[in-house]
């Protein structure tokens, strides 16, 4: 008896001798299973409770609704109106932007609109989401590993310079193109990934340092590359590059839907990756490393050699993801290309609690909030850094699960595991 | 006692069989010469044959210790390659530290005469802006040596400056006090801190990961927040009065060093006494003593009565105070305004720091100063105009705190409990 | 204490116990390990609370929140592992917690004061310590004293000691025994906890003997040692290792003139010669940090050699990578299984295939065959009884024998030439104790090679048909088990000749 969920991962069946199993109805069972620390009913929670305090962010920075609250005792229900007005207008575009509109619903069913209009949330969903998978996977597999992948975002951004360069600067017939392209981006990440772990392994740096150093390199360094004879755009003056031959870019459904194929070498990916975690040998290795070096060590498993290993690995997943970013939802290079998708994976492999699985539908989740956050920053002109604040708010409450407990009073899960990662420093 | 002895393995005598040749000394020496042959033949080659002026004053024809372009990158590479064939002959341990500074020093000299040829470097100018573009490395990395010798990692330090230049620059504009401002950075430095101090000594969430989830926060939120009230209407939110320089007399007319020290803001006389205060205490009074314990050994300092959990938190939000403080460098000191980002990692640059120092207040200090230095020749070099373009120069600091944490520390020992939290069992 | 109940969980580790101990009595606590003997001192000095019952100092309740309350009720504690910050000198270390100070908010510390306290504490009681030497720098005896320093300068009534022989030869034990003596005389109690038969006998006034969280009986140090360990175990044991007589074959690790160095550079194993013939048992006996370590640690290739070399048969191991000396034929039991013996949180069948997951059957070096991994899985769990509901479950929820049988099954489930086990039952109840001693012949009778190194004394004179003493690094001496193990203990604290010291590398 399990709850239904949509994470993959679901607490197991609580063990019940069998004659009291008779007595307590599956009802009572299911509610009390799920008002208890488990990992479902803490993330939905996370969620709620980041919403709740978005909501009062959102509130006090609204000049309109603020000064409706310098006379709150004698009119309170202003306040609380304009409050609650504002509020679910901006989690609505919330919804909106991200799942589906029902007025474009109702309209393509009775024939006024057309589908691409009533999908258009989705796709944009599936469009910010498909980059977030990789940049995911990336840091999510270095933390089992032990290690701290700050730098996704570097090596995304070297994945779109490598992809975006061979998209525009060699000519080869469609299909191999498109391939040669997304490896020259996942090379690219691989070597940026390289540096530190190298690093790591010989010199013991920590890899939080170096990887985020390498972040604020790869960024510069593009800066500079998009202005370069050969790279920038002739016919323009400012920091872009040439337009990626149309044999390269990810084939994507009809205009003005944006989502391409990345969404699914997404799925492949993850699931490769999964199995590489659970059933291969150097996943095997990669999770002993990440719990026990010393004990690698003894088993004789080589610690440096997995470092090294896992880093070109995870670097070349962000690189991959700046690949699939820039032959997919760009179409050519600019100094923003990447946006946040490193910073963002960095969230979406906490919320994903570093599985596979669990990261691609955090992914989906962060996809989500960012698509609707662009409407309902056009609608209402609520700031989408809010969406930062709200990503990041989920993670602290998935991370502390004590803490979400205390909040609603749950009872402790039966199962043992909530997921907080092992605690180390240095 | 009887006459038996209790074998100590001191005793031992030391391995007297040969160490391997390349050892860590001998490699820093053989690094050091080819960088000081680099130095000499091609800087030295690409030098104009011109003097170098090191102006003492902003005047470019003022006083100056000059030295022509070419001839100084030769000399002071030539010296580089000296000191890394001392260190490959080798020398007692004590001297390791003095001659790779020599070397480094001299090779940044070499690089100095090359771009300077033909030009001038305000020496004043270029002491005090490497001051001052180290003051929030300083005080960040202050803040890390409180909570990590006691034994909590933080990585927060980037979205402590934020929220404390962004707490200087809301409340000092709305109440057009500078104090204001710097008190409000000290409350939004430790906001994050408490957050930090919560999560990671009660809910034992990992260290480094509550760090880099707080910065994102801080991130968004003061995003947010200057988005909706900065952005539309600055004059209202976003201008707060600087800080002032204050400048003590006498002092303040030795050469070089006098304006550089006594001719400045508060902020940099509250850094550096805080860097001697922090290394008192923490050598010399109970309090010390204790957060080493702490930060050591937490099981024994428990055992001995010490109440771990409660200085822990204690530290890091003293920690918070001192990092809030650095954030308001930012808008109080150095732009005015606050933009969204505007630390640009210089949080993470203050961990390097304190990594790079050892954990010790006067290391982090020596750090800090490497840093600026690092950020103020890239902002020097460009003004001037190098032939390396912008990126490449603002990449400067950035590579070399790789260079610091990877080549020039050496397998450094944090304090053996930091980043694991306390759990009786 | 009356009554004393704690729970951790479902698991009940000290049940209603009682104990009473009176002033200037040296009181044993006996147990084997895991019965709950800690746990119940730990309670007594603040570090945890119990759950029931109620804990009486001259005749008044007391209610301890933290190790402060019992330091002011004149109770200290030396615990098993150091309580020592290795970078810290004697004096600051003893001086925690209680510093002397010279005023102020900050509290500037008085050195000066509190080297003297330190000197008059050591005085008065003979201990000698130096004040201003680094913890770290001292001998493991040294450390001790510091530690019973640190407690007398608080003014106890009752100390308690942990297992506080665990790591001290023979005489170093002797010198403890006599200090405690003294220490009783002044009108001082003593708790003194081990499992340790023999010294029961030789100190304790009286004895508590506690078996899985209850006591089972007081006892006098008149009762035999074959009495009392019946009444730690519930059953009766015998302590001997029933084994034929051995039949060594050839040569199959061969050490010549090895010389290693520990983490600070300095020598530890000082040119050392072995041999263990196939089918026999070479014991390594002598105290803990001697260079046993660092030998075990240079023969698997986890630690690199200075000079010497190590064969195994006719092949040089020396320079070959940790994991091509398991695939030569070698199997390792590392001292310090939940450092590095076993994986906590991989489950038992994870574990069984840790140095053997890239091998076949269970895997190539790329993918694994988690078919294969569970059968063997479930095959080796029956064999060497390891309780736990599956091989599913993770090892952190076995208990600390059950964890070393799952590292002893890891290597002798493979065929080896050669089975080095160090320390095998640190820490492990006496029922795997037998359990793993039996492994251990059986793998020897099979015509494998063993070497065994370990500080208990007994432990090497059972299994080992000879037996090398090492001490400061060297091998002093191989003997046979039947040596009278008074000579074995003045070899084991360095004296060669009758009232002679071994020779200092000086």
């Amino acid at each position: 008896m399990t709850t239904e969920a949509p994470a993959p991962e679901t607490p197991p069946a609580p063990e019940k001798p069998p004659a009291k199993a008779k007595e307590e109805s599956f009802l009572n069972l299911f509610l009390h299973n799920l008002w208890s620390a488990n990992t479902v009913t803490v993330t939905i929670l996370s969620i709620f409770l980041a919403l709740v305090i978005g909501a009062v962010l959102i509130v006090i920075s609204d000049p309109t609704v603020l000064s409706t609250f310098s006379y709150l005792t004698s009119r309170p229900s202003d306040a609380l109106t304009a409050s609650w007005d504002l509020v679910s207008q901006a989690y609505a575009d919330l919804f909106k932007g991200a799942i589906f509109d029902p007025a474009a619903v109702r309209a393509w069913i009775d024939g006024s609109g057309d589908w691409k209009t009533a999908l258009n949330p989705l796709s944009e969903t599936l469009t910010y989401a498909a980059p977030l998978v990789f940049t995911g996977l990336s840091v999510a597999i270095a933390f089992r590993g032990g290690l701290f992948n700050i730098g996704g975002q570097g090596q995304a951004v070297i994945g779109t310079i490598t992809a975006g360069v061979a998209g525009f600067a060699i000519a080869l017939p469609a299909g191999l193109h498109l391939l040669v392209a997304l490896a020259a981006g996942l090379i690219g990440g691989a070597l940026w990934g390289f540096v530190p772990g190298l690093l790591k392994a010989r010199t013991g740096a920590h890899e939080v340092i170096t990887t985020i150093m390498l972040n604020y390199v790869a960024t510069l360094f593009l800066g500079w590359l998009i202005l370069q004879s050969g790279v920038q755009d002739p016919g323009r003056t400012d920091a872009v590059s040439k337009t990626i031959a149309s044999s390269a870019v990810l084939p994507a459904l009809p205009q003005p839907l944006r989502v391409h194929l990345g969404i699914v070498i997404a799925v492949l990916v993850t699931a490769a990756v999964a199995w590489m975690i659970n059933r291969s040998s150097f996943g095997f290795e990669l999770r002993a490393v990440g719990v026990n070096p010393p004990a690698a060590k003894t088993a004789g498993m080589s610690v440096g050699r997995t470092y090294i290993l896992l880093m070109v690995v995870a670097g070349g997943l962000a690189g991959l993801g700046g690949a699939v970013q820039v032959l997919g939802t760009a179409d050519r290079l600019t100094g923003q290309v990447a946006g946040n998708i490193g910073f963002d994976g960095l969230l979406v492999a906490l919320l994903g609690r570093n599985k596979p699985w669990g990261t691609f539908f955090a992914a989906i989740l962060y996809g989500a909030l960012r698509a609707g956050g662009n409407l309902m920053q056009v609608d209402v002109g609520v700031s989408l850094e809010l969406v930062t604040v709200l990503q990041a708010l989920i993670v602290i409450f998935i991370a502390a699960p004590a803490l979400v407990k205390t909040i609603f009073h749950l009872r402790n899960a039966r199962s043992a595991r909530l997921g907080t990662t092992m605690a180390k420093g240095w | 006692m009887s006459g038996v002895s209790t074998a100590t393995v001191e005793d031992l005598t030391e391995s007297s069989a040969p160490e391997r040749f390349w050892n860590r000394q001998r490699r820093l020496g053989a690094a050091l010469v080819i960088i000081g042959l680099i130095a000499a033949v091609v800087f030295g080659s690409l030098a104009e044959s011109a003097p170098a002026r090191f102006t003492l004053s902003e005047d470019a024809q003022g006083a100056a210790l000059s030295i022509n372009g070419q001839f100084g990158a030769i000399l002071f590479g030539i010296v580089t390659v000296a000191a890394g064939a001392a260190l490959l002959a080798g020398v007692a341990r004590r001297w390791q530290t003095t001659l790779l500074s020599i070397g480094i020093v001299t090779f940044v000299f070499s690089f100095l005469c090359w771009q300077v040829a033909g030009k001038f470097l305000p020496l004043v100018d270029t002491l005090s802006g490497s001051l001052e573009l180290a003051l929030p490395l300083i005080l960040g990395a202050l803040a890390g040596v409180l909570g990590e010798r006691s034994g909590v990692v933080n990585v927060a330090i980037e979205g402590q400056f934020l929220m404390g230049a962004f707490g200087a620059a809301l409340v000092g504009t709305l109440a057009t006090s500078v104090w204001a401002g710097l008190i409000s950075a000290v409350i939004g430095g430790v906001i994050i801190a408490a957050l930090l101090a919560v999560l990671a000594i009660r809910f034992l969430v990992d260290q480094v990961v509550v760090g880099i989830v707080l910065n994102l926060l801080a991130l968004g939120i003061t995003g947010f927040l200057y988005e909706r009230l900065m952005q539309p209407d600055a004059l209202k939110y976003n201008s707060p009065p600087r800080l002032p320089e204050w400048r003590v007399p006498g002092l303040a007319d030795i050469p070089v060093i006098g304006p550089v020290l006594f001719d400045t803001n508060l902020l940099v006389w509250l850094a550096l006494a805080l860097v001697v205060v922090i290394h008192l205490a923490l050598t010399r009074t109970r309090w010390g003593l204790r957060t080493r314990a702490v930060g050591e050994h937490p099981t024994a300092a428990d055992t001995v009565g010490i109440r771990v959990r409660g200085l822990r938190y204690l530290n890091v939000l003293l920690g918070g105070v001192v990092a809030g403080a650095g954030g308001a460098y930012f808008t109080l000191v150095s732009t005015g305004a606050f933009n969204k980002n505007m630390t640009a990692g210089a949080g993470f640059i203050a961990l390097a720091a304190l990594i790079f120092g050892r954990w010790t207040p006067f290391g982090a200090l020596g750090a800090a100063l490497f840093f600026g230095f690092a950020q103020k020749l890239a902002n020097y070099l460009s003004a001037v105009g190098s032939p390396v373009p912008n990126q490449f120069l603002n990449m400067l600091p950035y590579l070399a705190t790789i260079v610091a944490v990877a080549g020039l520390v050496g397998r450094v020992r944090a304090p053996a409990a930091d980043g694991v939290p306390y759990v009786k069992s | 204490m009356r009554g004393i109940t704690k729970r951790f969980g479902d698991l009940v580790a000290n049940d209603h116990i009682d104990l009473t101990v009176e002033p200037g009595e040296v009181h044993a606590l006996l147990g084997e390990n895991g019965a709950g003997k800690s746990t119940l001192m730990n309670q007594l000095y603040g570090m945890l609370q119990p759950d029931e019952g109620e804990i009486l100092v001259d005749g008044e309740k007391k209610i301890f929140r933290s190790p402060r309350d019992a330091i002011s009720a004149g109770i200290g504690m030396v615990h098993q592992h150091f309580m020592l910050v290795p970078v810290f000198t004697v004096a600051e270390n003893i001086a925690l917690g209680a510093e002397e100070v010279r005023g102020g908010p900050l509290g500037w510390l008085d050195r000066r004061r509190s080297r003297r306290d330190v000197l008059e504490t050591s005085r008065k009681y003979g201990l000698p310590v130096d004040p201003d030497a680094l913890v770290e720098n001292l001998s493991v005896g040294s450390q001790q004293r510091v530690e019973i320093v640190k407690a007398l300068t608080r003014e106890v009534d009752l100390l308690i000691l942990d297992e506080p022989t665990a790591v001290l030869t023979p005489q170093e034990t002797d010198e403890l025994l006599a200090v405690m003596r003294s220490l009783a005389e002044t009108g001082k109690s003593i708790v003194f906890i081990t499992h340790k038969l023999r010294e029961v006998k030789a100190i304790a006034d009286r004895i508590t003997v506690i078996r899985r969280g209850r006591t089972v009986g007081t006892a006098s140090p008149d009762t035999s040692e074959d009495e009392l360990a019946a009444l730690m175990v519930g059953r009766d044991v015998s302590l001997e290792v029933t084994k034929t007589p051995a039949d060594p074959g050839r040569e199959v690790l061969k050490v010549s003139g090895l010389i290693v160095d520990d983490d600070r550079g300095i020598r530890a194993v000082d040119a050392v010669d072995l041999v263990v013939r196939s089918g026999e048992v070479l014991g390594i006996a002598g105290v803990q940090g001697n260079g046993q370590t660092e030998l075990v640690e240079a023969i698997m290739g986890l630690r690199p050699l200075r000079a010497g070399k190590v064969e195994l048969e006719d092949q040089n191991l020396v320079g070959r990578s940790t994991k091509q000396v398991l695939r030569a034929g070698v199997g390792y039991v590392p001292e310090d299984r939940s450092l590095d013996g076993v994986v906590k949180d991989f489950t038992v069948a994870e574990n069984l295939v840790l140095d053997v997951y890239d091998r076949a059957p269970f895997g190539n070096g790329f993918a694994m065959n988690p078919k294969a991994i569970q059968e063997s899985a479930r095959e080796w769990v029956a064999r060497f009884d390891i309780r736990t509901s599956s091989p599913q479950s993770t090892v952190g929820t076995l208990s600390g024998g059950n964890q070393q049988k799952v590292v002893v099954a890891r290597e002798m489930s493979r065929p080896l030439k050669l089975l080095v086990a160090s320390q095998p039952t640190r820490g492990v109840d006496v029922g795997s104790i037998e359990f793993i001693h039996q492994q251990i012949i059986h793998e020897r009778d099979l015509g494998t090679a063993v070497l065994v190194v370990s500080s208990e004394l007994d432990e090497v004179v059972g299994l080992a048909d000879r037996i090398a003493v090492m001490y400061r690094g060297r091998i002093l001496a191989i003997v046979s088990p039947d040596m009278p193990r008074e000579e074995i203990g003045l070899l084991m604290a360095g004296i060669t000749g009758p009232g002679q010291e071994a020779e200092d590398s000086e």
